[in-house]
């Protein structure tokens, strides 16, 4: 391969990525208003008051190896598919329901999946929607922490 | 104007790429260092498969991915670089894709060109490796198959090499 065409390609691929980094909805644009974090998710956990609906809307994956014990996979949100299961799953349910939403898979300003989440949520007409504030990883943020945590399906 | 235009681009793509390639990488030595790595054999996307200790007597660079993951399609290029640079010095990076389907990876493969073998990662491998719950997460394995490092997040290139370098010496 001739060195120019290295370069041009190397270029090409660089404006890619940061095509690819920016272009995806960005987690840090979700309103603080809609945020939760760990240790307040934690605590409504512990106390049974409240009874939310938790889904991760992320890799299925790492849901396996661990996820917040209750809490259903409904898929990627970033994907065609995964946005359809989530609709499908919360459709026929009151729109007052409290519901957390979360992934974890990278760190926050990078996760391509809760904000599209968080938007069809909000589409849908939810009004108690939250958004689980997972600042570097959900093996960083919640399993190491010692939060409780579940394994499989 | 055009020109004026340009430069600006070039200036805020030029800065995004120094605001993410100076953050200092996040290392840790976690209990694995220095075991042997958990071997596992698993289905290569064009075929086939790939044993991890087929690999002994090379270095490897093992690293978990996925294509939605934007660091880690930042790191590829490079990884696909240091593949070409150090391939013949005996150096293997292994690309564990932890997507949910192959559909995506195989996409991925081709547009970035990627040198070395992919294959699709389970749980039960995460698990083997202390748990990949946040991506890109790299293991550095030196030729008698032990850990030597684990890299979480966006890792800066010249780290890889800088230790890749280091284990071919060995």
């Amino acid at each position: 391969m001739m060195p120019t065409e290295m370069i041009i390609r190397r270029i090409a691929t660089l404006v890619l990525t940061f095509v690819s980094s920016y272009a995806v909805s960005q987690a840090t644009s979700i309103p603080t208003g809609r945020l939760i974090n760990p240790e307040d998710l934690v605590k409504i956990l512990q106390s049974g008051k409240e009874n939310p609906l938790i889904l991760q809307v992320g890799s299925h994956t790492l849901f396996l190896q661990a996820h917040i014990p209750g809490s259903e996979y409904v898929g990627a949100a970033s994907t065609d598919g995964g946005l359809r299961q989530l609709r499908k799953r919360v459709e026929s349910l009151p729109r007052n329901k409290f519901i957390v939403l979360y992934c974890g898979c990278c760190p926050w300003g990078h996760c391509p999946n809760v904000k599209p989440a968080d938007d069809a949520m909000h589409a849908l007409g939810f009004t108690n929607v939250k958004v689980l504030h997972i600042s570097d990883n959900f093996g960083t943020n919640w399993v190491d922490k010692g939060y409780p945590t579940a394994k499989g399906e | 104007m055009g020109l004026v235009v340009a430069v600006a681009v070039t200036a805020v793509l030029a800065g995004f790429y120094f605001y993410h390639h100076s953050r200092g990488p996040r290392s840790n030595s976690a209990g694995l260092q220095h075991r042997v790595a958990p071997d596992f054999t698993l289905p290569l996307l064009e075929g086939g498969q790939v044993r991890l200790s087929s690999s002994r007597g090379k270095v490897v660079l093992l690293d978990f991915w996925a294509t939605w993951c934007v660091p880690c399609r930042e790191e590829t290029p490079h990884f696909v670089e240091l593949q070409r640079k150090y391939g013949d010095r005996g150096l293997q990076i292994i690309g564990v894709s932890m997507d949910d389907s192959p559909a995506p990876v195989h996409t991925f493969v081709q547009q970035f060109q990627v040198n070395y073998p992919v294959v699709m990662g389970t749980a039960d491998v995460g698990s083997a490796y202390g748990g990949v719950l946040g991506l890109p997460i790299a293991f550095l394995i030196d030729r008698e198959g032990h850990i030597r490092a684990k890299h979480m997040g966006a890792t800066d290139a010249s780290v890889f090499e800088k230790d890749i370098a280091s284990l071919l010496t060995e």
